[in-house]
């Protein structure tokens, strides 16, 4: 259980983190989703207790952060930001290092560590020091050194960032399995990631909470949702011939492509009735489709509301 | 206590798996003993002590002990890892003492390394080993306090060079608070009862004192008064980092 309430972080005059609020409960996968300098690792700082917030509270398995730092930060596993390391060290001293500033049991440290060596797939790597090993290496050690413990909470600052699409497809399967019985905070600006593994997404920007939806309901705000397309040859009679159909609010064609789309303002299918009507009006169109919403749309929408999509 | 122990030996195993070690180690002995034979006239004095060693052993640390003690925060802060270090279950004060440790222990390593000059003295006279004993430890003291004033001014700072000039200011300062150098430049500013109090601070009278033998009880309790008053400096500075 992660609870953050009414956080907020001022930098001088500069507010980075306003009035942050939201509960993470055991089996969820909460991200943290925002443009660069949002305030998501701000936020994250300040409920692992690295930052002091200005005003409110963090809890962490019921611990408050400041009051009781210790025992809130064992029952954490936080990978920080870019998930600094001690370079001079080899991947096994540094889980060494971690498991006995945890005060875990020395009978029981060389298993965990082996356990976290064999989940991250750093075997190969376990006697190399840190400052020779590769971006996705070194992420990989982060994790490793942030799960070890089995914490019931996992703050995960940008997991995947530097992983080749490999590395991150097998991070993804590691963190939602862990995320079975536990709680999981993470943030990211890879908006594919928000749709393979978050159960309920946090958009942020500027400090302040914009959006607090699940995946499906944030699609089911985009304009695509269930919009139709079509390849057409000749757009403008295709235009013509939709123009003023009940429920059609508009058009769009890519202009690399093509493809025309037809934005709806029903939420039931309308392709059937689509095709019917350029049938019945002779417009030729091929390869017909029913979209999905689509999250950097939503995203776009949300965080600059100024900017049209 | 453990997370201290696990810290203590971090840092011990980075200084050993980096150079700064055994550079530290090399250029101290290679220093006093020049400094004991040329400067000093070790054999010119016809005196069976190691008097001529131990009066340079301040200048020295005045060198080598900023080059040691600026890493501890400032190079966690630069790389990040201090992140790591303060979100583990550890206390401020578990860390502070942890690396400071580390560093004193390095120092009683190369204090240990100079025996031979020990031998020397022994091999050829009837040295007192009583006030060779003092000194040591007055010098270890002495290092100690540096390393705890160094701690705190790494704190401050994310630059290592940065840290390197002002902890060698500030030690420079603290060593020459009893010559008239300072106190004349004090003596234009404050009263003198202030004047006293800080000529009382010289680090190199209560050094000196040792040294002639008088292991006296507020000697060291001068230093270790001091060592933890800056450690307790360091924890302060880095919970106000942490609110900045």
């Amino acid at each position: 259980m992660i609870e953050a309430s009414n956080l907020c972080k001022n930098y001088g005059p500069l507010l980075a983190v306003d009035n942050i609020s939201f509960t993470a409960r055991p089996g969820e996968v909460l991200g943290l989703l925002g443009p660069n300098g949002a305030g998501k690792s701000s936020t994250m700082r300040m409920i692992a207790g690295f930052i002091a917030p200005s005003s409110g509270t963090a809890t962490i398995c019921g611990h408050n952060i400041e009051k009781k730092p210790v025992e809130a930060k064992k029952c954490l596993g936080y990978l920080p930001e870019g998930a600094p390391l001690y370079d001079e060290l080899t991947t096994e001293q540094f889980l060494r290092f971690v498991a006995r500033a945890r005060g875990m049991e020395r009978n029981s440290q060389r298993g965990k560590i082996n356990i976290a060596l064999e989940r991250l797939s750093l075997r190969g790597v376990a006697h190399q020091t840190i400052e020779t090993l590769s971006k996705g290496f070194k992420r990989r050690v982060g994790l490793a050194a942030a799960i070890m413990h089995e914490p019931s909470a996992l703050i995960l600052d940008e997991p995947t960032d530097g992983l080749d699409p490999n590395q991150k497809h097998d991070v993804r399967i590691l963190i939602r399995e862990l995320a079975k019985e536990r709680t999981v905070l993470l943030s990211t600006h890879i908006l594919e990631e928000v749709e393979a593994l978050c159960t309920r997404t946090i958009i942020v920007a500027n400090g302040k909470i914009l959006a607090d939806a699940t995946p499906a309901e944030l699609l089911a705000k985009s304009r695509y949702d269930r919009a139709v397309s079509i390849q057409v040859t000749d757009s403008i009679s295709a235009r013509a011939a939709l123009d003023g159909m009940p429920g059609v609010t508009g058009f769009e064609q890519n202009a690399l492509d093509g493809r025309l789309y037809v934005f709806t303002k029903t939420k039931s299918r309308t392709d059937e009735a689509i095709a019917e009507r350029l049938r019945q009006r002779h417009v030729a169109f091929t390869d017909m489709r029913v979209e999905r919403g689509r999250l950097d749309e939503v995203f776009r929408s949300i965080t600059m509301p100024e900017a049209k999509a | 206590m453990s997370p201290t122990i696990a810290i203590y030996r971090r840092e011990l195993r980075s200084y050993f798996s980096t150079p700064l070690a055994p550079v530290f180690i090399m250029i101290f002995l290679v220093l006093t003993s020049a400094f004991t034979f040329y400067l000093g006239d070790f054999f010119q004095a016809g005196q069976a002590d190691l008097q001529s060693f131990f009066l340079f052993h301040p200048w020295l640390y005045l060198l080598l002990v900023p080059a040691l003690a600026m890493r501890s925060w400032a190079e966690e802060r630069k790389s990040g890892s201090i992140e790591l270090l303060l979100t583990l279950p550890v206390t401020v004060w578990q860390a502070v003492i942890g690396k400071f440790l580390a560093a004193w222990t390095l120092i009683a390593l190369t204090l240990l390394l100079t025996f031979p000059i020990w031998l020397t003295v022994v091999w050829l006279g009837d040295p007192d080993n009583g006030v060779i004993f003092a000194s040591y430890i007055g010098s270890w003291l002495l290092a100690g306090t540096f390393l705890a004033i160094g701690s705190a001014i790494s704190a401050l700072t994310r630059s290592q060079a940065m840290a390197f000039i002002i902890h060698a200011s500030v030690c420079i300062l603290f060593l020459l608070a009893g010559y008239p150098i300072v106190l004349s430049m004090m003596q234009v500013l404050f009263d003198q009862s202030i004047v006293d109090a800080i000529s009382g601070m010289s680090f190199m009278t209560h050094f000196s004192s040792i040294t002639r033998g008088l292991l006296d009880l507020r000697d060291i309790a001068f230093f270790l008064i001091n060592s933890i008053a800056w450690l307790l400096a360091t924890v302060l500075i880095i919970d106000l980092k942490k609110a900045g």
